[in-house]
């Protein structure tokens, strides 16, 4: 089974190693994941203002790319599926600004010719945009991917970090209950780990402040890390490149403030399905992350 | 300190590019302040989000301008989705900002020539170009 | 028969006038064919407007009116009385509405609003014209009464009827009477123990030789109408034969299984067999089956092993009961908002977050803990106490848009009471506004914080979650523009009051109306506050909407009165705006059978045509609609009527 997939700048880049985990699990779940041939940023943030059409043509763009490869489109950074949903949303409700952005897909030029064809109709939001959990649990199903594993997750005590972007707004991005979602929880109950539930799952890391002001952000992040860890989480799973920054990268400087801080590993969510699943480690690779999730892992004999 | 009201005052343009460009209602909010109770940020603010809707909804919009506030917003969204009302703090935000922006009423709050060297070759791209937009896009 | 309609506008304060040009209106209208006479007034439902139409009824002759002025619900019988008074035939006046219809909705268009008055009054000028001189029908009625439920607001209304000398058959589907209020602690503003006050009222309804108490039952079947109601009613089984059953309570001692008490909202367990509380009324266990090893299992049976007096059935079945009533007060009452819709509070999963009725048994001395104030996660006696008011109510995003009245007030009591068993506690209230509309409840208010040091802040919490063994609030105080946050051993949440949860499907079967939250619907919100629009059907309690007791207590004795007044009468005086049916023309295919919602057409096997029950007659005009003869037609809304009110409507 093939399925269209949006990387995005992020996984293109610098979240490799979440772009790789995630191929091959799907891979590993016989499914591919069938890359656009064309695409390009799809901006990072949502417009600020109503009146900006311009703003929301990035995404309504890529997913034009998408429909011309299926009716579907997978995404794994958190800020990707946030913007693709709800620009999907604005096209499919908002008859002004599809015609609208319509009308600026037309003028785009021949420089993407390869795809040029894909402007003959417009795009009226007939794609549906999926995260990648969504499509373990709705594509593949979470029965075959418990069918799939190779490796027990038992005793590993793993706290879902859901973060903002796919939760909210409630009302546009539909994607779980956005106090108390469960998507992920069933994810981890599938691969038999220990599911830690924490109250700060939904709580913000600090996203991008982290550019403006490293204090705030890093505090923040503290917050939602000391939860999961009074819980005795063995560490944290993520869907996000920055909340994974936040949270990883910035112990550092947590551990230089705070005497007496306990790391805890913060992994993407891929990178622990692809070791129930039996991938190797090669192929997950935890050499970017700050705090090493391979002596936790290897406490429980999973690596 | 005393304000004087009058309906002028309450009512200006700029209170209505305000509802325009961010596309709430400022008269549904009631001031149960939950916006301010569950902000993750709200330690660094000047004025506290349902302060900086009572300004408005008294017309002061040079205050909120002013205010700190709305650079520190990181757009979790946590208050909107909190709000009894629907009111969506952060988009009001993203209007203060854009007001601000597009006016060139205040130096913004970060420098896109003046980032650290570790932001630019390590942050995830998406991390900057987000700060970048919601900071200086007007 | 030569027309002489009276055409009277009102002004109803600016409510039209500010919108319509009433004078216009008038004098356009003085000049419609048939009509005699046209004038305006400010208020004419007034005495002075009364009298205005009484004196040009017999100064011009008049054999019509038409009052253009409010909707017919509101003051239809006011004219008509006017009319009666004035001895022209009640039925022969018509309201033309050009309020609600009108003036209300078309504040943007004075132009067009007054047009559109101007065609509203010539249609009914057109129908009044045709009307016929009727007179109401009188059908025979039943003089006793049913009551649905019975909380505090069922006990009152039994009581005033049946103390008034009718009889009262008073069903309630729990095992015992007293409703919520029998589990609340002390009462504001006066702090009286609620079991006191209660319980004599428990007995004497039990006692009653004119009341019919029928517990464990609920409402199977409505038909009939008012004065004429047959119900059927499930006895549900309880497996205990209560006519031999001497409440010596030796089986409840007895049996094995156990199971989350009701009557203590989850804090303390009852048994398979039980009473809900000590003091219930009858004093008769029932068998919960659904929590009982012998039903399981087929082993056990110790209840019926111990009782002295062989009272245990376990082949006992539902039964059904069948009363005839002349009028139904529904007193069904509220639940709480589910605390599991609300997930920022932890839905239900933190220990130490407890419902506002969990901690009236908390507080209640025959409570769980006696009394004694204790966290349910570890018995301790809370020091920090924080109280949240508005929990899924006054939040039209996401639970019920509107205020559940009570909640600030018995927050306060709460944190008072709690003060009185803790003095070295804190009690915290987070609050939105605090509301204290009520005799010597803002006093109360200003006791709680001056001397119990309740301390009142303004904000709404965003989130509670456990942390180090306490319930941590995220809250803020928005009178200094700060983000508060407690540490506290407990919280307690005011939640919303909503319907019961039967509430709905009884308002299906008895065909009365509900709001959009399933409260049900009054006939006028100020002036027929206790009548459901289903004549026959009386409402009393928080089924119409939240409200303490008190107000609860004075509603089901309005409710009873308006019963009373009911009885008063030897037979019930109906409406003839009903079908009839020309024999001669009836083809006698059924069809107008099939459609009345209301069983009210019988069919003649001799003459084979259909015939209408007068007295069951609702008039809704289904099978006028449906005749394909165009035989069947409504008393003073004919076909002809009909065209000519169209007509005029459409006219230039």
């Amino acid at each position: 089974m093939k399925i269209p997939y949006y990387p995005g700048c992020t996984l293109h880049e610098r979240a490799l190693d979440f772009d790789m985990a995630s191929r091959e699990c799907a891979n590993a779940l016989g499914v591919e994941l069938e890359e656009l041939p064309v695409w390009t940023c799809c901006g990072a943030v949502f417009p600020l203002t109503t009146d900006s059409v311009m703003d929301i043509l990035a995404g309504v763009r890529n997913l034009a790319y998408a429909s011309r490869m299926g009716d579907k489109v997978v995404t794994l950074c958190s800020f990707c599926y946030n913007v693709l949903k709800r620009s999907n949303k604005v096209i499919r409700e908002d008859e002004e600004k599809r015609e609208k952005a319509n009308l600026f897909l037309k003028a785009d030029t021949d420089e993407r010719a390869e795809m040029e064809s894909y402007l003959e109709q417009d795009y009226v939001g007939q794609v549906e945009v999926l995260h990648y959990i969504e499509m373990l649990r709705d594509v593949v199903g979470f029965d075959k991917v418990a069918k799939s594993l190779k490796t027990s997750l038992k005793g590993l005590r793993v706290a879902p970090y859901y973060g903002c972007m796919l939760l909210r707004p409630k009302k546009e991005m539909e994607f779980d209950d956005p106090e108390r979602p469960t998507i992920f929880e069933d994810f981890l109950e599938t691969l038999g780990c220990d599911v830690v539930d924490f109250p700060m799952k939904a709580e913000c890391c600090g996203g991008f402040q982290i550019v403006r002001d490293e204090e705030t952000a890093i505090a923040c992040s503290q917050t939602v890390l000391s939860s999961a860890i009074k819980r005795d989480a063995d560490l944290i799973i993520t869907t996000c490149p920055l909340c994974l920054y936040n949270l990883d990268r910035k112990q550092k400087e947590m551990a230089k403030r705070v005497k007496g801080f306990t790391k805890i590993p913060v992994i993407y969510f891929t990178q622990l399905l692809g070791i129930a699943l039996g991938i190797d480690e090669e192929h997950l690779d935890f050499s970017d992350n700050y705090v090493d999730p391979r002596p936790v892992l290897a406490g429980k004999k999973l690596v | 300190m005393r304000l004087r009201l009058s309906t002028d005052s309450i009512r200006n343009a700029s209170i209505e590019r305000v509802e325009d460009l961010s596309g709430q209602a400022l008269s549904s909010c009631y001031q149960c302040g939950r916006c301010s109770a569950g902000c993750p940020v709200v330690d660094e603010m000047d004025l506290i989000p349902n302060e900086v809707i009572r300004l408005l909804q008294f017309g002061q919009i040079k205050k909120v301008l002013r205010s700190k506030t709305i650079w520190i917003c990181a757009s979790c969204m946590q208050c909107s989705a909190r709000c009894p009302k629907g009111v969506e703090f952060s988009s009001i935000c993203d209007a203060l900002r854009a007001m601000v922006l597009r006016m060139r009423l205040a130096t913004p709050a970060v420098d896109a020539g003046n980032l650290s060297r570790v932001m630019v070759s390590k942050a995830p791209q998406m991390g900057v170009v987000s700060a970048l937009r919601k900071l200086l896009n007007g | 028969m030569e027309h002489r309609i009276g055409v009277f506008v009102c002004h109803c304060g600016t409510n039209i006038a500010g919108v319509v040009d009433v004078k216009r209106v008038a004098e356009e209208l003085a000049k419609y064919p048939g009509v005699a006479y046209s004038t305006d007034y400010l208020y004419m439902c007034s005495d002075p407007g009364q009298n205005l139409v009484k004196d040009a009824i017999k100064e011009h002759g008049l054999t019509g009116v038409v009052v253009s002025a409010c909707s017919p619900t509101l003051h239809e019988a006011t004219f008509r009385r006017a009319g009666a008074a004035a001895d022209l035939n009640q039925y022969r006046v018509e309201m033309a509405n050009i309020r609600e219809h009108c003036s209300w909705v078309h504040r943007g268009d004075k132009e067009m609003a007054t047009e559109k008055a101007i065609k509203i009054i010539k249609t009914m000028i057109e129908k009044v014209k045709q009307n016929e001189a009727l007179e109401p029908i009188s059908v025979p009625m039943t003089h006793r009464a049913m009551v649905v439920g019975a909380g505090i607001a069922g006990i009152q209304a039994a009581l005033d009827i049946a103390n008034a000398g009718h009889d009262v058959v008073l069903v309630e589907k729990e095992p015992s009477v007293g409703g919520h209020m029998a589990q609340l602690s002390e009462t504001f503003p006066t702090l009286d123990c609620s079991q006191c006050i209660l319980t004599p009222k428990m007995v004497e309804v039990s006692q009653h030789p004119r009341i019919k108490l029928l517990t464990y039952c609920e409402i199977d079947d409505v038909s009939g109408y008012v004065g004429n109601f047959k119900v059927r009613i499930k006895k549900k089984a309880a497996y205990v034969n209560r006519d031999v059953c001497n409440g010596c309570g030796l089986c409840i001692e007895k049996c094995p299984a156990k199971t989350a008490s009701e009557f203590d909202e989850g804090l303390s367990e009852r048994k398979a067999i039980y009473t809900p509380f000590a003091q219930a009324v009858p004093n008769q266990p029932v068998l919960d089956r659904d929590h009982c090893i012998y039903f399981e299992s087929g082993k056990c049976g110790v209840c019926q092993k111990v009782c002295p007096v062989d009272a245990i059935d376990y082949e006992q079945k539902d039964e059904f009961l069948d009363e005839e009533v002349g009028a139904i007060i529904v007193a069904t009452g509220f639940d709480l908002y589910p605390i599991v819709n609300i997930g920022e509070y932890g839905g239900g999963d933190i220990k130490d977050v407890v419902t506002s009725l969990q901690f009236e048994r908390l507080l209640s001395a025959s409570g769980p803990t006696g009394g004694v104030v204790r966290r349910p996660s570890d018995g301790e006696i809370p020091k920090e106490v924080v109280f949240l008011t508005c929990v899924g109510s006054r939040d039209p995003e996401g639970h019920m848009p509107y205020c559940s009245k009570v909640c600030c007030m018995y927050l306060t009591k709460h944190a008072m009471l709690y003060k009185h068993n803790e003095h070295d506690g804190q009690a915290y209230v987070f609050y939105m506004d605090v509301r204290t509309p009520g005799k010597d409840y803002e006093e109360f208010y200003q006791r709680a914080a001056e001397e119990d040091d309740v301390l009142y802040i303004r904000g709404k919490v965003s989130k509670l979650f456990e942390e180090d063994g306490k319930v941590m609030v995220w809250g803020v105080d928005t009178l200094t523009g700060q983000k508060v946050e407690i540490a506290a051993d407990m919280v307690v949440l005011g939640l919303a009051m909503v319907p019961s949860a039967t509430a709905t499907e009884l308002a299906k079967m008895l065909k009365i109306q509900m709001n959009q939250w399933g409260f049900y619907s009054e006939a006028h919100p100020k002036l027929r506050p206790v009548e459901s629009l289903a004549p026959g059907f009386y409402l009393a309690g928080a089924a119409q909407g939240p409200k303490d007791i008190p107000e609860v207590v004075a509603q089901a004795s309005a409710a009873a009165s308006k019963v009373c007044a009911l009885f008063a009468e030897k037979e019930y005086h109906r409406e003839p705006i009903v079908a009839w049916i020309d024999e001669d023309e009836c083809a006698g295919c059924r069809i107008c059978i099939s459609v009345c919602p209301y069983d009210a057409i019988e069919f003649d096997d001799e003459k084979e045509v259909a015939r209408v029950q007068e007295a069951i007659c609702e008039g809704c005009g289904a099978r006028i609609a449906a005749c394909p003869s165009a035989t069947a037609q409504q008393r003073n809304l004919t076909d002809d009527q009909l065209y000519m009110m169209v007509s005029a409507a459409l006219e230039d």
